[in-house]
């Protein structure tokens, strides 16, 4: 089942008068489950493309079905509440609130949705958990690495129960060390949790975990491959 | 949790939120302080001008305050007395001739208004007898005592059991005179009544005038309760519409603004430091927001509406505002409390305060409403300074704000 049918989408800034089609006629869709890459070098159009699919950004054409939602339709206050409810974000520099503490940075965004105290504890501790944090739950960002801080994100991302996840180049501060440790996290909680994970990267080791790799160039698909043995083949 | 974060978020920055919440602190503990000050300068002026000076009604005959002419006394004044002082509330009457004249000393003269009283009667009205800086109130002088002003027995060069002799105008127009005896020297704050008026028998008085006893040209009630004042006037007023009846506000209208001018003033420079202080604060909000762009762009993706964003941002100013307001409010009452006992004596720098009626030694006082108000001024600072700064975080696109580096 498609939980994201990306049709005819276009993005055309206007630099200096001058029009650059970052995303040019990308036609794609996501499966429920999948752990995808989107790669490509810099310029490509990979995180334009994960903007507009974040809701982050509008397409210039096209449109952007989201389980059967036109992100397009929706007014702004509603796209706000649409991302909320249906998207987890990853960002390249973590982007946790510094102020809060490990645990308080996951619950903020179940906060936002109104859950129960009780049911946002439970759900807090038991990502921490997945994603190897037990015990700093009380440590803010400041005392956590890069790696950790990163882990930190990808909980806030799940907290709050989304369709899928949008990681833009999240392994792009990280060591070799730390990014095997957050994509093993992130391959675990896409198998147990189902939870479709879509990364851009030009991260060869992200590549080779990914289950589904799309190279852009140019703003252009130019390659959608599936890895065999990994779910993402049918 | 946002109330929570908000607060945190203050801290962030310990030096630049402790510089603006130090501006603001200093800036309204000079505030609070300058209304306390104030409060107690102008309070000390109008129990000085209300208890002193006018009492809380005066009756008059419409046009004596004209000329102070000697004719124009109250008809049947004793009986009016009487009346009057069986009326509810009533503390103490207390009827007077007035007259202008001349009051001359060994070495020098001057124009005063002599007011004759009834010693006894008089000390229910006002508190001139509590008022001596020298002598006993109509005592240790047999004949014609005379009370007057330590700032007149200073220009006349009189000391107690001086001599002075007051020349007037007679009832039957014959100009007359009489020696009078300083029984005391009394020292209020206002320098202008103490130069202007002096107190004598009004029995001596009468007889130097050749007048009747009875006859008295002003008549001053002292109420038990002074929110009944306008009440009482207007019942006395519309009883006796031949006779001009006025409160101390209307004898003395000056007396009467000094209250709403003396808070005029200080919101006025309350609300002066609140718009210096409000750019501030908005400046520092905007640096504030300056640097936590991706930050904001990250809370915008993940789904916090504008309306949150807005409202944890204007919560971070008025937390900010508040902070500093409140712990400027107390600074300022510490202030108060400590000089409140002492008070603070201007003398060295401001004599010719006295010469317009105000103390020169002032006693700050608190008033709460008066805090409460500018504990509200300080709120409204906060939220207006927040629109701004607010407003602009909103206009950012999230995934920009993110990419900011």
């Amino acid at each position: 089942m498609n939980i994201i049918e990306i049709t005819n989408l276009h993005k055309i800034y206007n630099e200096s008068e001058v029009n650059v089609h970052a995303v040019n006629n990308v036609s794609l869709n996501f499966k429920e489950g999948e752990f995808a890459a989107i790669v490509g070098p810099s310029g490509s159009g990979k995180s334009t493309l994960l903007n507009m699919l974040g809701g982050l950004d509008e397409p210039t054409d096209g449109k952007i079905l989201i389980d059967n939602t036109d992100l397009s339709e929706l007014k702004s206050s509603d796209l706000i509440q649409f991302r909320m409810q249906n998207i987890g974000f990853v960002f390249q520099s973590y982007n946790l609130i510094p102020v809060l503490t490990a645990k308080e940075n996951v619950e903020f965004i179940m906060h936002l949705q109104n859950r129960p105290k009780k049911e946002c504890e439970k759900r807090t501790m038991e990502l921490l958990d997945a994603v190897g944090l037990k015990g700093r739950e009380n440590s803010r960002p400041s005392k956590l690495s890069g790696g950790q801080q990163q882990r930190v994100a990808v909980a806030r991302a799940l907290a709050s129960k989304p369709k899928f996840v949008l990681a833009d180049e999240p392994t792009a501060n990280l060591d070799s060390k730390s990014t095997e440790n957050l994509l093993e996290i992130m391959e675990d909680l896409n198998k147990k949790e189902n939870i479709t994970f879509i990364f851009s990267t030009h991260d060869q080791r992200v590549v080779n975990k990914a289950h589904r790799v799309i190279t852009l160039e140019d703003g252009k698909i130019i390659s959608d491959e599936r890895k065999k043995g990994t779910g993402s083949d049918s | 949790m946002i109330r929570s974060v908000a607060w945190r978020n203050i801290w962030r920055s310990p030096l630049r939120s402790g510089i603006i919440i130090a501006a603001i602190s200093v800036g309204m503990s000079a505030g609070v302080f300058t209304t306390t000050f104030t409060k107690g300068w102008m309070n000390q002026r109008l129990e000085a001008g209300v208890e002193t000076e006018a009492s809380h009604i005066r009756i008059q005959q419409p046009k004596f305050g004209e000329n102070y002419d000697l004719k124009e006394s109250i008809p049947n004044s004793e009986s009016l007395v009487n009346e009057i002082s069986k009326l509810d509330h009533i503390n103490g009457i207390s009827p007077r001739i007035v007259i202008q004249s001349m009051l001359a000393s060994a070495e020098t003269g001057t124009g005063v208004k002599i007011i004759g009283i009834n010693p006894e009667k008089e000390k229910t009205v006002t508190n001139l007898h509590s008022k001596l800086s020298e002598g006993k109130y109509f005592e240790g002088v047999k004949r014609n005592p005379i009370l007057i002003g330590a700032k007149l027995a200073k220009k006349l060069k009189v000391k107690m059991r001086s001599k002075v002799v007051i020349t007037v105008q007679d009832a039957s127009g014959n100009i007359t005179g009489g020696a009078f005896r300083v029984c005391g020297i009394f020292d209020i704050t206002s320098g202008m009544f103490e130069e202007t008026n002096v107190f004598v028998r009004k029995t001596d008085l009468a007889r130097l005038l050749d007048l009747e006893s009875s006859v008295s040209h002003e008549i001053l009630v002292h109420l038990d309760d002074t929110e009944l004042i306008d009440q009482q006037s207007l019942l006395l007023k519309n009883k006796h519409k031949n006779l001009l009846v006025q409160t101390w506000k209307e004898s003395m209208p000056e007396l009467g603004y000094i209250n709403e001018i003396g808070n005029l003033y200080t919101y006025i420079f309350v609300i002066i430091i609140l718009l210096a202080l409000g750019f501030g604060i908005v400046n520092t909000m905007l640096m504030v927001i300056l640097e936590r762009i991706k930050e904001l762009g990250m809370l915008m993706a993940i789904g916090m509406s504008k309306a949150r964003i807005f409202g944890m941002l204007m919560l971070e100013t008025v937390l900010l505002t508040f902070t500093g307001g409140f712990t400027g409010i107390l600074l300022g009452l510490g202030a108060t409390y400590a000089t409140m006992e002492k008070g603070i004596d201007l003398s060295d720098y401001a004599a010719g305060l006295e010469d317009m009626g105000y103390s020169s030694h002032i006693y700050p006082v608190v008033e709460l409403e008066t805090l409460v108000t500018i504990a509200i001024l300080v709120l409204i600072t906060g939220i207006a300074a927040s629109v701004y700064p607010a407003r602009k975080a909103l206009k950012y696109n999230p995934a920009e704000a993110i990419r900011t580096e």
